[in-house]
């Protein structure tokens, strides 16, 4: 009876462990790794040649080039609205401070395609700035503006979700240490505030970049779908492949797995150095 | 450093936090804030450092207004009830900080950071731990570094918010003595701030009593333990037996307790006795002894009185085989207060 005597009071039966981890695998298997392995199965359906040569295609690199850049706008702009937010919710007390709350989750909340529809609606002909915008010749929707507004709304609660509950944890007492000892506000950031975070700041950059990479609703919306000027990689797949360019389509795909993949990669490196951000949830 | 609170007020919302304080720092004295949860000594400790400013009234710094000036310009030294270190700084960074942050000719070169840190990581007996971090210390440790931290810009005044709160027993006790120490070898004006009249009393040179953001009493801790001026602070310093009775003619009487009370407002009343300050006497009342344990040097009795009132009463250990079965006990010493 001794093994029965080490047996924690949590343990489940084997029987159960095995369901249960079977269970959880079968369904990765079937709704996460299958698909992916699609996409790269149907990429080089007629070899590597073809592959290479739609993405290696104007469209697609002109369409490569402006996710590239609505990423490098947007995810700046959200890591530094983040931030600012998450200080202001977890170290000042004011009123509106659980509608700021509210406001920053409404982008997980609303469609992508109503956020969409939003900028069209302000920035659009019929918008209500339109008149202003075209007699001053700006244009915002069919433009990258308009994708990167879009992206922009999307991808603001990553960085401000996942720095909120860490701020709150930490409180003020740090910080009220530095400035007690003659530490000036900024010197206080950049010596105490940021190096608390920096894990969790970088997490939220890059999750924050695999979305923006990958929007598609709302960027379909303002996009217009121009090839070569208003297409980011999500919208050229689908072109593609509503042109039964399939190998062309999963190609550009493939591209856009990869991307993830990087992005999945760095996050475990992250998770790796930094000890305490493991087992933290994601979105 | 004389500090001196003129008349100062401070409101959460509509929560009075402190209410018209008045207090008195002489240079280099070591004072403990006590009261309970919600009695404002950690607001007064705040105003006092300049992490909290007033709504109403002064705070003088040696006869100079400092009541609006920053915590940095006032050159307190505070330390935190969790320590507030930054983890992700060596110790030896951790309490260089204060130094660090200085520009120009004020800020000490790095021989002489390095120097002052080496001193106080000695005063403090942490020698040799300054390259840790926090998380690499325990609980006693971390306090020693915030303690060290806090000292290393020479503070005009020490604060500190309940520095023991966290720590195991036997670690308070030593740190106790430690602060008195550190205290004593720097003769910085300190102000501590505590929940644990133990703490208080044997730390300090005055003890400040708080309730509801007000000040009941200030004095030595014999005085407020010895001669508490308000029901609240007898029954808050020391054990005190309380009792519910009534004055006439100079006496309080409650069941079979009298005791004189000259001075003493005629009507309901209550009366403190402290267990010590009930003896075996042939002249006084019944109570059946329902335990009797020895602890240490003492003995502490549980007795019930003929109406049922509970008693405690300590004794010395050697009177353990007295209070057996029933005996007759009298106050030699109680404190009455009007209700």
């Amino acid at each position: 009876m001794a093994a029965v005597s080490h047996r924690r009071a949590v343990d489940d039966p084997t029987w159960a462990k095995v369901l249960i981890v079977g269970v959880v695998m079968a369904f990765l298997a079937l709704v996460l790794i299958l698909p992916l392995a699609a996409v790269f199965v149907e990429a080089l359906r007629k070899g590597l040649g073809p592959a290479l040569d739609a993405v290696n295609n104007p469209d697609a690199l002109a369409a490569v080039k402006l996710t590239l850049i609505t990423a490098a706008i947007a995810v700046p702009f959200n890591a530094v609205f983040g931030l600012c937010a998450a200080w202001a919710i977890a170290k000042y007390e004011f009123r509106g401070k659980a509608l700021l709350i509210t406001l920053i989750d409404l982008p997980f909340s609303v469609s992508p395609v109503v956020a969409g529809l939003i900028y069209v609606l302000i920035f659009g002909l019929q918008g209500w700035f339109g008149e202003y915008l075209v007699d001053n010749d700006i244009k915002v929707i069919f433009a990258v503006p308009g994708i990167v507004l879009a992206t922009v709304f999307v991808t603001f609660p990553f960085v401000a979700r996942e720095l909120i509950p860490l701020m709150q944890e930490q409180g003020t007492s740090e910080e009220e240490a530095a400035v007690s000892m003659g530490a000036s506000g900024l010197y206080t950031f950049w010596r105490v505030t940021a190096p608390n975070v920096r894990w969790g700041l970088m997490y939220g950059v890059l999750l924050c970049n695999a979305r923006a990479m990958g929007e598609f609703g709302a960027v379909s919306v303002v996009s217009g779908h121009i090839r070569g000027l208003t297409n980011t990689m999500p919208l050229h797949v689908e072109i593609l492949y509503n042109e039964y360019d399939f190998v062309g389509a999963f190609a550009v795909a493939a591209l856009l797995c990869l991307l993830a993949v990087v992005t999945l990669v760095l996050k475990t490196a992250l998770e790796v150095g930094a000890p305490g951000m493991r087992g933290r949830g994601g979105h | 450093m004389t500090i001196t609170i003129r008349s100062v007020e401070k409101k959460f919302g509509r929560y009075p936090a402190l209410n018209k304080v008045d207090l008195e720092i002489a240079d280099g004295e070591l004072l403990a804030l006590l009261g309970p949860s919600g009695s404002g000594k950690t607001t007064l400790l705040r105003t006092i450092a300049g992490l909290e400013f007033p709504d109403a009234g002064q705070v003088l710094f040696d006869g100079e207004d400092v009541t609006f000036a920053s915590a940095a310009a006032r050159r307190v030294g505070f330390v935190f009830q969790q320590y507030a270190l930054f983890k992700h700084m060596t110790v030896a960074k951790n309490i260089a900080f204060g130094l660090d942050v200085r520009k120009g000719k004020d800020k000490p070169s790095k021989v002489e950071i390095a120097r002052r840190v080496e001193d106080l990581l000695k005063l403090v007996e942490l020698d040799g731990l300054g390259k840790r971090y926090p998380s690499q210390l325990s609980g006693g440790q971390r306090q020693r570094v915030a303690l060290s931290r806090a000292l290393a810009v020479q503070p005009s005044v020490l604060l500190l918010d309940e520095p023991f709160g966290a720590l195991d027993a036997t670690v308070r006790k030593s740190l106790r003595r430690e602060l008195r120490r550190v205290h004593d070898a720097t003769g910085v004006t300190t102000i501590f701030v505590t929940h644990d009249q133990e703490e208080a009393l044997e730390l300090a040179d005055r003890v400040a009593i708080l309730n509801k953001g007000e000040i009941e009493q200030i004095g030595t801790p014999d005085q407020v333990h010895d001669q508490p001026e308000t029901a609240f602070v007898c029954g808050f310093v020391g054990e005190a037996n309380c009792f519910e009775g009534q004055v006439s003619g100079g006496r309080f009487s409650a069941g079979p307790l009298g005791l004189p009370a000259s001075g003493v407002r005629e009507g309901s009343a209550t009366a403190y006795v402290r267990p010590h300050d009930f003896v075996l006497d042939d002249g006084g009342f019944e109570v059946r002894v329902d335990r009797a344990h020895v602890q240490g040097a003492l003995t502490t009795v549980n007795a019930t009185a003929a109406d049922g009132r509970h008693i405690e009463i300590s004794a010395s250990r050697a009177e353990a085989t007295r209070f057996q079965g029933t005996v007759k006990i009298a106050a030699r010493k109680a404190h009455v207060y009007a209700a």
